[in-house]
């Protein structure tokens, strides 16, 4: 009897494995049943339209204009920089009109004593959490008091090397958690930073650890002339967080209250001690990758870009705002003459600071200068003087 | 024969050895369309298709990994670093890996690759992009780093440096890509690596360089020679492996000698050129060989370039210090 029983147990257990080895096998249905759970997360649509109540989040009447008048502010500061480079009165520039959503939405669901680590493109966040803008300027003009952050704010130096502020993120959030603060530490690349191996090692120690960081992707469909197809097979970008075992959310990235509503969740569940989110936000930026020379019509046709205006933040906030009687002209007009002006004083400030010795260059190089610098220092502030 | 700027001579070596050679692939960060940042590789994908001339996702030591796989099925790689202050994240692919391999098999498998990148500073890049890292590569055994100084020698070099079997570190000082044009043969021609160039011929001092500071280095000759002072200027062209024969046979005709970097102090090639010249001439030798170099800082933010970087006023001052020592 026994032997039959057995026999029995065996080939029940073999039909279960044939069944489960046929529905793993069948790759495609994973890669099918992997896209379909990466849908965009729409709340307003291009006509300033909610569309899904459901996920709309909570914020006063107050809040909702800060997040446009930032907005505006911003673009302002993405024109005028434009000019003051174009005149030779700003340096390295990366233009940001057109993901005003994913930047300013994104940052106002940070409280102040969050950690910021940006990249090139994400002046605009940390200057509202409290970047002084001349510095902002100077770091574009390669002054080494650019990055010389203020006390008391939270913010790291844009990040060049793509993808370092992703394992950078892992551990500052690593850091909160063992301090016991509840804070979060926030990154941003673009979608070409995705493909980094940092991307991948970031998030994956976030996950491994469950710290409390939020990682943001702004694809913006771009990696300079490379297309977002060139970059992976993959479907979304935030689907790349189903490796690390975290979670991954797609959003309309020129629709503000999407980018705040994901960015809000994310944040809370981070300071609640249940880990890292990844959030890619669908954007475009309408202008030059930099302004160091690149021509976007040279990869980019001109029908994508109208496509994309057509999503404009900007509009479809105003939109949404003037349907509810939060916003007009009269509202607009005032930040942007506030912005001009705040501006013009922040280009005063920076053409103000002292010229860059190579002296001062060598003395920021340590703590405590080594004899070789110290000797070298020597020279220089002696060749200087003269 | 047609004037050209370094940039299209080295585009146009590469034009030649793609037709030449279906193995030669070009591939990296916006290479294809785009034709590079700098267009570099302008004109290439349309000409040879995306299956030779293409675009990689965002990733370097992604270019490097494949490189070296390519290498292994036959192909001749010229991956490209968009530029070379990026190349740390690549360093395991290049020093740890491909100038590895030959030796790690028993010398089974070549590396035919040649690693292009833009390096140097002086065109005001936006941080972390322009720096002088030639002394870690040369300080990798199994890699030739070579370094072009002129249109000519950028398109000569190059060739060599795709037909060498060995890994070959090609890099490209963004300063001179555009700065002046010369004569450059049509069709193709080589270089030899690791040999110098005696660039101009003198009796009393010996001026060593390479890079942008050849063009410093020659102006300060002429200037030097107002002052009745004869220097030989030699551009390395090659900073590993050095040609020593000609060092060493300058330096035992002037008797004096100076290496010119633009390199920080630290460690590095004008070291390396000064030590061999110690352990080979050192009797030929009226005064120390000194270095013209930048500090020993981090690369500047861009605003303070034209004070870190070292100018001909540097070459000539040292000089004198040698030549009246
Ligand atoms: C490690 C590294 N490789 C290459 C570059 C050069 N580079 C600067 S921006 C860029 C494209 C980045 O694209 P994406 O991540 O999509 O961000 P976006 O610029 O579109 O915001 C590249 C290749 C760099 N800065 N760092
Ligand atoms: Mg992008």
């Amino acid at each position: 009897m026994l032997p039959g029983i057995i026999k029995i147990v065996i080939e029940r257990k073999r039909q279960m494995a044939s069944k489960a080895k046929n529905a793993q096998l069948d790759v495609n249905k994973q890669l099918e049943t992997i896209d379909q759970q990466f849908q965009t997360l729409q709340i307003l649509n291009e006509e300033g339209e909610v569309v899904n109540a459901d996920a709309m989040p909570d914020l006063t009447d107050e809040q909702l204009q800060e997040i446009m008048r930032r907005m505006v502010y911003t673009r302002i500061l993405d024109q005028r920089s434009t000019a003051l480079n174009r005149q030779g009165r700003l340096g390295f520039y990366a233009p940001t009109a057109g993901q005003e959503a994913s930047q300013i939405a994104s940052h106002f669901a940070l409280e102040k004593e969050d950690w910021i680590l940006p990249g090139y493109r994400d002046i605009p966040q940390i200057v509202w959490h409290g970047l002084p803008l001349y510095q902002a300027f100077l770091w574009s003009r390669g002054h080494y008091q650019g990055m010389n952050i203020p006390d008391g704010l939270n913010i790291y130096p844009p990040q060049i090397i793509i993808g370092a502020q992703y394992v950078q993120t892992a551990g500052v959030a690593l850091g909160i958690k063992k301090n016991g603060g509840n804070t979060v530490a926030i990154t941003y690349t673009g979608d070409g930073g995705t493909s980094q191996g940092d991307f991948y090692e970031g998030i994956n120690f976030a996950g491994a650890y469950k710290v409390p960081a939020i990682f943001i992707v702004q694809n913006n469909r771009y990696a300079i002339s490379t297309p977002v197809d060139v970059q992976t097979a993959a479907r979304t970008l935030a689907q790349k967080a189903v490796a690390a075992g975290i979670p991954g959310i797609q959003v309309d990235g020129m629709d503000p209250l999407a980018v705040y509503a994901a960015v809000k969740q994310a944040r809370e569940r981070a300071v609640a001690g249940e880990g890292p989110t990844l959030i890619e936000a669908l954007t475009y930026r309408y202008g030059p990758h930099t302004l160091s020379g690149d021509d976007p019509t040279r990869y980019r046709t001109k029908e994508e870009d109208t496509e994309w205006e057509r999503k404009d933040p900007l509009v479809r906030f105003r939109k949404y705002l003037e349907g509810k009687g939060l916003w007009n002209q009269e509202m607009e007009e005032q930040v942007i003459e506030q912005a001009k002006e705040e501006i013009k004083e922040a280009i005063k400030q920076a053409d103000a600071a002292p010229k860059q010795k190579v002296s001062d260059l060598i003395s920021i190089m340590s703590k405590n200068l080594d004899a070789n610098l110290q000797e070298q220092l020597e020279i220089y502030k002696e060749k200087e003087s003269k | 024969m047609a004037q050209m700027t370094m940039i299209q001579a080295i585009t146009d070596a590469m034009r030649v050895e793609l037709k030449r050679d279906e193995k030669v692939l070009i591939f990296g960060e916006d290479v294809g369309k785009n034709g590079g940042v700098f267009r570099a590789t302008e004109g290439l994908q349309a000409e040879f298709g995306e299956d030779r001339v293409f675009d990689t996702p965002l990733a370097e030591s992604g270019i490097g990994g494949l490189a070296i796989g390519l290498a292994t099925q036959g192909f001749r790689p010229i991956p490209e670093i968009q530029f070379f202050g990026f190349v740390y994240e690549v360093m395991d692919s290049i020093a740890g890996q491909m100038a590895r391999y030959h030796f790690r098999t028993g010398g089974k498998f070549d590396m035919p690759i040649v690693v292009r990148s833009p390096f140097g500073g002086g065109v005001a890049t936006p941080e972390m992009h322009a720096d002088s890292l030639e002394g870690l590569m040369a300080q990798t055994p199994g890699l030739k780093v070579v370094i072009p100084s002129t249109p000519y020698d950028a398109k000569g070099l190059l060739i060599s440096a795709i037909r060498d079997n060995d890994p070959v570190i090609f890099l490209e000082h963004m300063k001179l890509y555009r700065s002046f044009r010369q004569e450059v043969p049509e069709g193709e021609y080589t270089i030899e690596l690791g040999k110098a160039d005696v660039k101009r011929e003198g009796k009393d001092i010996s001026i060593i360089t390479y890079g942008a500071m050849v063009h410093e280095s020659l102006k300060a000759a002429e200037e030097l020679e107002k002052e009745g002072y004869s220097a030989e200027v030699i551009d390395l062209r090659t900073v590993h492996p050095l040609d020593i024969e000609t060092i060493v046979k300058s330096v035992e005709k002037t008797n004096r000698a100076i290496v010119v970097q633009e390199a920080q102090r630290q460690a590095g090639i004008a070291a390396n050129v000064i030590a061999e010249i110690n352990e080979r001439a050192i009797l030929s030798l009226e005064a120390p060989v000194l270095r013209v170099t930048a500090p020993d800082t981090v690369y500047p933010f861009a605003q303070a370039e034209p004070v870190w970087l070292p100018n001909y006023k540097d070459v000539i001052d040292t000089a004198k210090k040698v030549l009246t020592f």
